[in-house]
């Protein structure tokens, strides 16, 4: 909402000690009530001759590529023009808005017009300008650079008369963002009373002018749905002058609102609305056939509306009808068949209330915001209709010569918001301070509360808020605490720090989701925030079969990119979008990372159901609700490319490889303090040859390796890269971890080799040490792998040191040896385990 | 070689002359000095504490000696041998010391290489901004509660009094799923894990809630559409907004120094009220301290606390939510937002694993 102060402040009783209220005082005077102020844009700055002109005569100069007119303009009486002062000059001007005996602005050469633009005579299209005939915005006065500005004629305009003055230029447009539950500030009215409110000043309603009582109706109206309008009035106007101009008060209160001005009776309509803050609508009369009817459209009917665009209505939209069919869409947008045109003199004019939420309905399917909408989405005060109409049909007779019909039509039954009875310390006590008597009752007041106090049953002192009908919002004592408040100031709030509770601290998969993160870090990944948005085609490239689960995806129905609009059922796509665009910007060893969640629809998921917010919904209720969401398990990822150990002056690099990401597993499961088995598997996107299958418990939980060449080349990744990911929300949470019993007796170390055949996994024959060796087996480290001539084919060699240990007592070579000889004899019995001498 | 049964020699006895002895005493300590090093040294120590070195041979000598005369002679061999055994012992430490000094000399390296061989890695600014801020508040005794990131209309909207034609729930604001009518979004805020709190716990309930959330904004140096969010909200008897005023003073403080403070401005959503925008005193504000918006709080609305089975003329409390790519924006002069989400390792990798 866009409005100059100097319109503003017409409806203050100004005391003497702000009498000179600047516009910054009056936008931080709004911040303290709650309006965002947007801008404050002083108009101007305009110095120097600028004055009207009238132009006497224009001679067009043809000889361009664009017709240019050369014009003579009167700047001042003749009878008193000298030398130094005199009665016309010549202007060079390029726009064709304007005829002779228009009055126009004239800057004159000296003059500094916005933007340090310096006015001096000049030679141009082969004539001298003294000067520029100006356009709103080049005298700071707004937007508006459609042409010429031109003044309406006036009995007390003059050529030669200063403009600056005639234009307000010491002036300034607010410009305010107005939340929802604010309608009544889509006004001068409302926005003065607030002003009126935060600098305590006396206030003067606009709408309070005298409405007379009807005298018979005027177009017969019919309310077929009240849910949709509660209220719809009419007056006709007739005998309007369609050539009467718009006062220039008007024109410039709606050039500065950013409204542009079409004719009298829509520019009062528009005045009106920016005055009161009820939408209004002309009709021309001729044009309408029968009375009006309010109702749903039907499906398949059609609207051409104010803009020329033929719109298909849809069942859910309130039209206004005449007797050939809608003739405007509610609240939204005029129908053109009935506009008023050049030619109209005989004007119905249109006030009326409508439900907010079927307003925002009909402006979101057509995708046509306008004025009146901005205001109907929120809360119009419902008793503004008849002031509306009224004040609308003054003007045009006063500014038209229209002749107001007597009759009115009022039809709907608009209801007056509830009382609000409060607890009179309420504020106080929402507040947790301590605020003078009557406090509350006069603030409630100030905003238009009728206020009555009395006393609750136990003797308390309470306050009953009778809210004005523009304050619909206020239904509630929460409502009514937070207008004393924010009226009393949020700076009376004081800052006090409440007693601590006994929290638990963090809960353990929040410690251990920290956990694993800092340990990635700290072996060199580097953490990644993709969004979860990815395309459909990446399954594919993925190499996925089609009935691989991570396919069952959840579609975005209004995704920012068409092509990406699933949400990622794995952190691996969107943690290679990134390691693509490093790579893109020159990085060439990477190892990121991701925590995060993954979105799983469930086999066979209920629909959302219905559940109230009166109260508590059943814990049944929140059962469903969670029920009918996909599962969210968070999971961690890593993915590597190029060098996991950097090449340098010490040597040759180490490239990163399938170990690394089963090795980010291990990191992974180390921090989360449970034991990781890994067995072979062949799972796409991974190479099938180096594919890790991570398990916990016996459970599944993830995977590691390097990717499968034909996914690498399909994403254009680099060659190798490997990734892993594993289920964080499938890891047991450890709270506990088990001690170990330390002992201070000496160990024995022994190496035993076994040769078995190549494809028994490492990591089996390891268990099958680590079982045979008992309890005197502490640890095992596996030193070499070896395959060769000397192992034979098909078999492999792996070399272990074994490091045995008693708890109790020293244990001799002997013992120890014997304990070797159990293990690698269960190594034998379960893999065919040979010694290697 | 005689022995001390031999029978007496004048000659063979002058060995133990002290003139004798002194000279080999100074004989002694001239070689050993000389000897350059370790090596040098211990090869010509035999001929002067060896078998074969003069005060060995004397000291055999001593049997030849009358009787009366041994005592005299042998306390004069040892005064002499400890004498060039302490040369010996002092020209040696002197050349261990010289050694060693010449060990570490030869040892030293330019310890300018670098040796970055295993690249460290680092968290993104945000986890570590949002644990920071997690850990001020589980100081306050407060929890971290957490939610699902696609979430029920019911906990997004409708508990939190978002009335069925709320225009933040149009497509122009929220990412819906299929199918049309599923009533699930992506969350445009955290406040959907206030009301899971308060259905989950219970009372009083303190609680934090770090988290990811999405709103259909382009993406571009002050928007993106998957940002984060911390929200804080308290239910108990008798909280106030001076209490909620004091929190955010003390997380103000916490996060931005001692000189911070909150200030509040009149604000409206639907799921407090009163509503208030906060502003943070930033000292280290772009062109001078100052004021920065710093999201929105306020007292939940009854409402709100209805829906989730919380009697309002019992219980109040405060809720307040900061948006943390814009924290970390004017908190680290970041000037592009897009630097935040695009994932390139130089703008993560300086902030390390802690923020």
């Amino acid at each position: 909402m866009r409005i100059p102060v100097s319109w503003l402040v017409q409806q203050l009783e100004l005391t003497e000690d702000l009498r000179d209220l600047t516009p910054t005082q009056i936008a931080d005077a709004f911040v303290r009530v709650g309006l965002e102020v947007e801008e404050v844009s002083p108009l101007g700055p305009v110095t120097g001759p600028v004055v009207v002109g009238r132009v006497a005569e224009i001679e067009v100069l043809t000889e361009f590529k664009k017709p240019i007119r050369f014009c003579t303009v009167e700047i001042g009486d003749p009878e008193d023009a000298d030398d130094e002062n005199p009665a016309t000059t010549q202007v060079v001007c390029g726009a064709t808005n304007f005829v002779e005996g228009d009055l126009v602005v004239v800057a004159m050469p000296g003059a500094v017009l916005p933007g340090d633009f310096t006015i001096a005579a000049r030679k141009t299209y082969g004539r001298v300008s003294n000067g520029m005939i100006c356009a709103a915005d080049e005298l700071g006065l707004g937007g508006d650079h459609s042409g010429i500005l031109v003044l309406p004629s006036d009995d007390d305009v003059a050529p030669g008369d200063d403009a600056i003055s005639l234009l307000g230029l010491d002036d300034a447009v607010i410009e305010l963002s107005i939340t929802p539950d604010r309608g009544y500030c889509f006004s001068q009215r409302g926005l003065a009373r607030e002003l009126a409110c935060a600098l305590n000043l006396g206030y003067i309603d606009p709408a309070a002018i005298e409405v007379p009582g009807a005298d018979g109706r005027s177009v017969p109206v019919t309310i077929e749905d009240p849910t949709a309008c509660t209220r719809f009035a009419v007056r006709r106007v007739t005998g309007v002058d369609p050539t009467a101009p718009t006062p220039w008060h008007i024109r410039r209160t709606l050039m500065l609102a950013g409204i542009r001005s079409i004719s009298l009776a829509v520019d009062i309509t528009n005045y009106v609305m920016l005055e009161l803050g009820q939408p209004m609508h002309a009709y021309d009369t001729s044009r309408l056939r029968g009375g009006l009817t309010v109702r749903r459209a039907r499906a398949g009917e059609k609207l051409v509306t104010l803009d020329d665009v033929e719109r298909v209505l849809d069942p859910d939209d309130v039209v206004v009808c005449d007797e050939s069919g809608p003739v405007g869409l509610a609240g939204v947008m005029g129908g053109a068949s009935t506009e008023v045109r050049p030619d109209s003199t005989d004007i119905v004019l249109e006030a009326a209330i409508w439900n907010p939420a079927s307003i925002a309905r009909a402006v979101r399917r057509h995708k046509l915001p306008s004025e009146a909408s901005r205001r109907y989405e929120r809360v119009v005060d419902p008793a503004l209709p008849p002031v509306a109409l009224e004040r609308a049909a003054r003007m045009l007779r006063d500014y038209g010569e229209g002749r107001i019909q007597p009759g009115r039509t009022d039809e709907g039954n608009p209801v007056a918001p509830d009382p609000v009875v409060m607890a009179m310390d309420l504020p106080d006590r929402v507040a947790g301070a301590r605020y003078a008597r009557g406090v509350t009752a006069s603030r409630l007041q100030k905003i238009g509360c009728r206020v009555e106090v009395g006393a609750a049953e136990d003797g308390t002192p309470v306050v009953t808020a009778f809210p004005p009908t523009w304050r619909a919002d206020l239904v509630q004592p929460a409502d009514l605490v937070e207008e004393v408040l924010r009226l009393q100031g949020y700076d009376t709030v004081p800052s006090v720090l409440p007693p601590a509770p006994a929290g638990r601290g963090l809960s353990s998969a929040q410690r251990r989701r920290r956990a694993v993160s800092r340990s990635l870090a700290e072996h060199g990944y580097v953490e990644v925030l993709p969004f979860p948005f990815i395309p459909p085609t990446v399954w594919d490239a993925f190499g996925l079969a089609a009935d691989d689960v991570r396919r069952k995806t959840v579609r975005v129905l209004n995704p920012l990119e068409a092509e990406r609009s699933e949400l990622a059922t794995t952190l691996l796509p969107g943690l290679l979008d990134t390691l693509v665009r490093n790579v893109s910007r020159g990085a060439r060893d990477l190892s990121l990372f991701h925590i995060g969640q993954v979105v799983l629809p469930r086999t066979g998921a209920v629909p959302m159901p219905e559940v109230a917010v009166a109260s508590r919904p059943s814990d049944a209720e929140v059962a469903s609700l969670d029920a009918a969401l996909p599962a969210q398990p968070t999971h961690a990822a890593v993915v590597l490319a190029g060098n996991r150990q950097r090449a340098g002056w010490w040597g040759a690099g180490e490239p990163a490889g399938w170990a690394d990401a089963v090795q980010a597993a291990r990191v992974v499961a180390e921090a989360a303090g449970v034991t990781l088995t890994v067995t072979a598997d062949a799972l796409a996107p991974w190479h099938p040859g180096r594919c890790a299958r991570l398990s916990v418990g016996g459970f599944p939980v993830g995977h590691a390796g390097e990717l499968h060449p034909k996914v690498v080349e399909a994403l254009g990744l680099p060659k190798r890269t490997c990734a892993m990911e594993i289920d964080l929300d499938l890891l047991p949470l450890v709270d506990r971890k088990p001690v170990p019993q330390v002992s201070p007796y000496p160990p024995v170390l022994l190496d035993v080799a076994l040769v078995v055949d190549a494809d028994v996994p490492a990591a089996e024959l390891t268990l099958a040490l680590r079982e045979g060796g008992g309890e005197l087996l502490e640890d095992l480290s596996l030193f070499d792998v070896f395959t060769g001539e000397q192992v034979g084919e098909g078999k492999r060699s792996l070399a272990y040191s074994l490091r045995f240990r008693a708890p109790d007592r020293t244990l001799t070579v002997e013992e120890a040896t014997a304990v070797r000889d159990t293990a690698v004899a269960a190594a034998t019995e379960r893999h065919g385990a040979a010694l290697r001498s | 070689m005689s022995g001390a049964n031999d029978s007496y020699d004048p000659k063979e006895v002058a060995a133990l002359a002290p003139d004798i002895l002194q000279a080999a005493v100074e004989k002694a300590r001239e070689e050993f000095s000389s000897a350059a090093d370790l090596d040098a040294l211990a090869a010509v120590k035999p001929a002067h504490l060896g078998d074969k070195s003069p005060l060995l041979l004397a000291r055999r000598e001593i049997g030849a000696l009358p009787p009366q005369a041994r005592a005299e002679a042998g306390k004069r061999v040892n005064e002499v041998q400890a004498l060039v055994k302490a040369a010996f012992d002092e020209r040696r430490a002197q050349l261990q010391v010289e050694r060693d000094e010449r060990v570490l000399r030869d040892e030293g390296v330019d310890v300018t290489l670098p040796w970055d061989r295993v690249p460290r890695g680092a968290r993104h600014p945000l986890t570590t901004l949002s644990e920071r801020i997690a850990d001020v508040f589980v100081g306050m005794g407060y929890e971290v509660a957490e939610g699902p990131e696609l979430e029920a209309e019911w906990f997004n909207f409708d508990a939190l009094n978002f009335q069925k034609d709320h225009p933040a729930r149009t497509m122009q604001d929220t990412f819906y799923v299929a199918p049309e009518g599923s009533g699930q979004v992506l969350r445009t805020h955290t406040s959907p894990v206030q009301i899971r709190a308060l259905l989950e716990r219970d009372l009083p309930v303190y609680v934090v809630c770090p988290g990811r959330t999405f709103r259909t904004d382009e993406l571009d140096a002050t928007h993106t559409p998957v940002f984060h969010q911390v929200e804080g909200l308290a239910i108990d008897k008798g909280l106030t907004m001076a209490h909620l005023k004091g929190t955010l003073d003390a997380f103000a403080k916490a996060m931005f120094g001692a000189e911070a403070r909150i200030r509040l401005r009149p604000s409206f959503f639907p799921f407090t009220e009163p509503s208030a925008e906060p502003d943070v005193w930033f000292a280290e504000k772009k062109g001078g301290a100052g004021w920065v918006e710093w999201g929105g709080c306020g007292m939940v609305h009854p409402n709100v606390l209805r829906a989730c089975g919380v009697d309002p003329d019992v219980y109040s409390g405060f809720a307040f939510g900061m948006g943390l790519e814009r924290t970390l924006q004017f908190r680290n002069g970041i000037p592009d937002m897009r630097d935040m989400v695009e994932g390139d390792v130089r703008f993560t990798l300086p902030f390390g694993t802690e923020a």
